[in-house]
This record gives C-alpha cells, structure tokens and sequence, in this order.
C-alpha cells in the first residue's frame, strides 16, 4: 500500500500542494488530474523519492520510504515523460539493459517487443523512432520490471488509439495482479472492471 | 543481484553509447596530443630547456584534457531520463557512478596514458622518466576522473557550467598534478621516485572508496 501523509510543497512564493494525503491500497489505481503546471509532475516525482516534499511524508506498506529506500525502490518502477532510454543504442539494446538491470533473462525482452509491435525498429537506434514509438520503446521498459507499483507521467502523450487500448489492457492486467498504479493525466481513464481514485490538482488549494 | 553484475551491466552499456559517440571522445585525446606538440614548436628547441618543462607539460595537458572532458560525464544521461532510472532503482548508486567514472576513464585516461610516451620523445624524457610517466598517468588520471566525477554530478543540473566546474574541482586535482609532475621530474633525473608514486596511489585508493559516495550523494541533489 502507498501512502502519502500530509505532503506539502512549494516552489518560490507558488504552493503546489499542502497537506495532501492520500492511500492507494494493492490493485488500485490513482488518477492525478490538472492544469498544466499545477504539480502533477513534482507530486510523482515527490512519490518516486526523487524530491523531498517540504513537509509530510510517503510510506510504502507503512514504512516511510525515507527509512528503507532500497526495499522502496525495488517495487517502484517510474515512467517519466523523458523515457529513459538511450537514444544512441538500438531499443533492442536498451530492453536488454534494463532486463540485466532487474534481473531477468534476456529473453524476456523479445515478447515484449512483440507485444507492443517494435519488432520493425527493435535494431533501430531509439533517435530515429517516431515520437509514439519511443512512448511504446518505453512502456516496454517498464514491462520489463517485476515492480509492484507504477508511476507514470502522461503515458497517453503521443500514443495512437491501438498503443492507447494496449496501455490501457496492461493497466488493467497489472492491476489485477494485485499492482499499484499511479497515472498523471489530463484526460479521462478508465479501466475495465476497476474503479479509479482520483485527485485533482490546483483547485481551490 | 551481485555488485559485479551491476557494475558490468552499467559499465557494457556506458561503452555501447560511447562506441556510438566516438567524434566527442577523440577530442580530448586531441587536445592533448596538440598542446605537448606545440609547446617544444613555441619554446626554444635546446634540449636542456625541454627536458626541463617536459614533465610539467605532460601532465598539465593531461590534467586539461581530463577537465575538458568532464563537463558532459552525466549530461546526457540526466538529459534522456536515464540517470533518474538509475537513481530511483534498488541498486546502490555509489557502484553505478564508480561504473560510469571507470568508463569515462577507460576512453579519456588510458588513451593519453598510451599516447604519452610517443608524445615525451619531443622532449628529450630519459626511458626511466618515460617509464615514470606513464605509471604516474596509470595512478593519477584514475584519481582525476573520481574526482571531477564529483564535480560534474553536482553541476549537472545547471545550464552553464564550464567555467564552475573546474573552479571546483581543480583545488582538489592539484595535489595530483603537484605529485605526478614531480615524480616524472625525479626519475628523468636519475633519482629515486618512490615518495610521490606512493603517495599518488594512497590518493587513488581515497578516491576510489570515497568518492563514488559523494558523486552518488551529489546526483541526488542535482536531480531534486
């Protein structure tokens, strides 16, 4: 279970947040909503660990993620809007990396690709991919983790309506594996057969 | 997952872009070769004169070079999002920063540690000072890319960096250029340069057990 307790943050004289708390218990999913600059980014950022909220804290299963990063970080797989991968290697390459990364056999990345149709490009280098490409090179990353809970930045940012439905099916199965997901997004989701938490962001705060 | 894995696993991927970035890499070999060319073009040709400054040169190139190529060590992969991925995984990142620094040492400082004793020719250096040269480059430029790994993790967040970085981080290189320039300078000489040499290896077994954690501790605030 993920939970954030009283996070408050500000950037100069603007108050992203204060106070915010929330719990996303396993096979859950919290939807973040907002306008443009309102804080979705820095709110996943906050949950990755990767900045300190000013105030409050995040606990993962009750345990402030502070206190034992290392148990944290090997659930957490983020999906920010830079990717991740390297833009000069193959995205054959960069699958394989991480799959070394995590852990896992090198086999594991070519029913990915497939999955995902990349099996054109999987030996193009990722700086000649399409925009929606690179998006669908990067979820495949993250599917390549055996982490717990998601954290993804804007995921439907240039994906056609066929990577949208396929993004949408892995939510779903991840979820029914019992996972976390968080979403930021600036438009409605929904997911089969789960109900959605949501948060917005920048109203009346 | 063992340490080594991780190490290798960084390290292999490290290379890969490099392989594929070869144009950036030479430049600083290039920088090296053209200053310790001209400065016996410029200064006078006597061969007292050149044995004199050679050491000195060869190592305040090498110690430049180095610097030069340090301001883009992280640069790209904070750029790309990478960095972060390796920062929010479970590995510890003190080994992934000694992996990339170890890289950056494999294609900038063993390179010029190559090209060193082809260059000290122009400069009349004795084989033992040669000999001492290259051992000297071998222990210090290890030190010198810990150490500006340092400096580079912590301007990494900023636009304009140059200029910072070396200010920060030359102090810290100092001692090494003091020791490795003086040692090179002993053994051309015909004496015993024992002192330095061990004291430039005390000062790599530092860097190597320090300075990742710091670099580690200095991504993380860039990132923030």
């Amino acid at each position: 279970m993920l939970e954030a307790r009283k996070l408050s943050l500000w950037r100069g004289a603007n108050c992203l947040f204060q106070d915010l708390s929330f719990e996303v218990p396993p096979g859950n999913a919290l939807l973040v909503r907002g306008a443009n600059g309102t804080g979705k980014t820095t709110l996943l950022r906050v949950l990755c660990g990767l900045t300190r909220p000013e105030d409050g804290r995040v606990c993962w299963n009750g345990v402030n993620i502070e206190k034992e990063p290392e148990i944290y970080r090997s659930q957490l797989a983020y999906w920010g809007h830079l990717g991740g991968l390297k833009a000069d290697l193959t995205v054959l390459r960069n699958l394989q990396f991480i799959c070394r990364l995590n852990g896992l056999d090198e086999a594991a990345v070519q029913p990915v690709v497939t999955a995902l149709s990349l099996d054109r490009c999987a030996d193009l280098p990722v700086r000649h991919l399409s925009a929606g490409q690179k998006r669908r090179a990067g979820l495949a990353g993250l599917l390549l983790s055996t982490a717990g809970l998601w954290i993804m930045d804007e995921p439907f940012t240039n994906m056609d309506d066929n990577g949208k439905e396929l993004l949408r099916q892995k939510l779903k199965q991840h979820l029914d594996r019992q996972g976390i997901a968080i979403v930021a997004a600036h438009h409605e989701l929904d997911i089969p057969g789960h109900t959605l938490q949501r948060l917005t962001l920048g109203a009346g705060q | 997952m063992s340490y080594r894995k991780i190490f290798f696993a960084v390290m292999r991927r490290d290379l890969q872009v490099a392989i594929q970035r070869w144009g950036d890499l030479t430049s600083p070999l290039m920088f090296f070769a053209i200053v310790t060319v001209l400065f016996p073009l410029a200064m006078s040709p006597e061969r007292e004169v050149l044995r004199g400054i050679g050491p000195g040169v060869l190592w305040i190139s090498a110690l430049l070079a180095t610097l030069l190529s340090l301001n883009a060590l992280f640069r790209a992969d904070i750029e790309d999002g990478s960095m972060e991925q390796l920062v929010i995984g479970p590995h510890p990142l003190a080994l992934i920063m000694l992996s990339k620094t170890f890289v950056h040492w494999l294609i900038t400082g063993l390179p010029l540690i190559i090209l060193a004793p082809i260059l000290s020719v122009s400069y009349y250096l004795p084989a033992s000072g040669v000999k001492i040269l290259c051992l000297t480059l071998l222990l210090g430029t290890p030190t010198l890319s810990l150490l500006g790994s340092v400096g580079a993790a912590l301007t990494a967040g900023l636009r304009q960096t140059s200029g910072l970085m070396a200010l920060l981080v030359l102090p810290l290189m100092l001692p090494v250029l003091m020791f490795g320039a003086r040692a090179t300078d002993l053994a051309a000489d015909g004496f015993d340069p024992t002192g330095p040499v061990y004291l430039l290896a005390a000062l790599l077994v530092l860097a190597i057990s320090l300075v990742p954690l710091a670099s580690a501790a200095a991504i993380r605030i860039s990132l923030d």
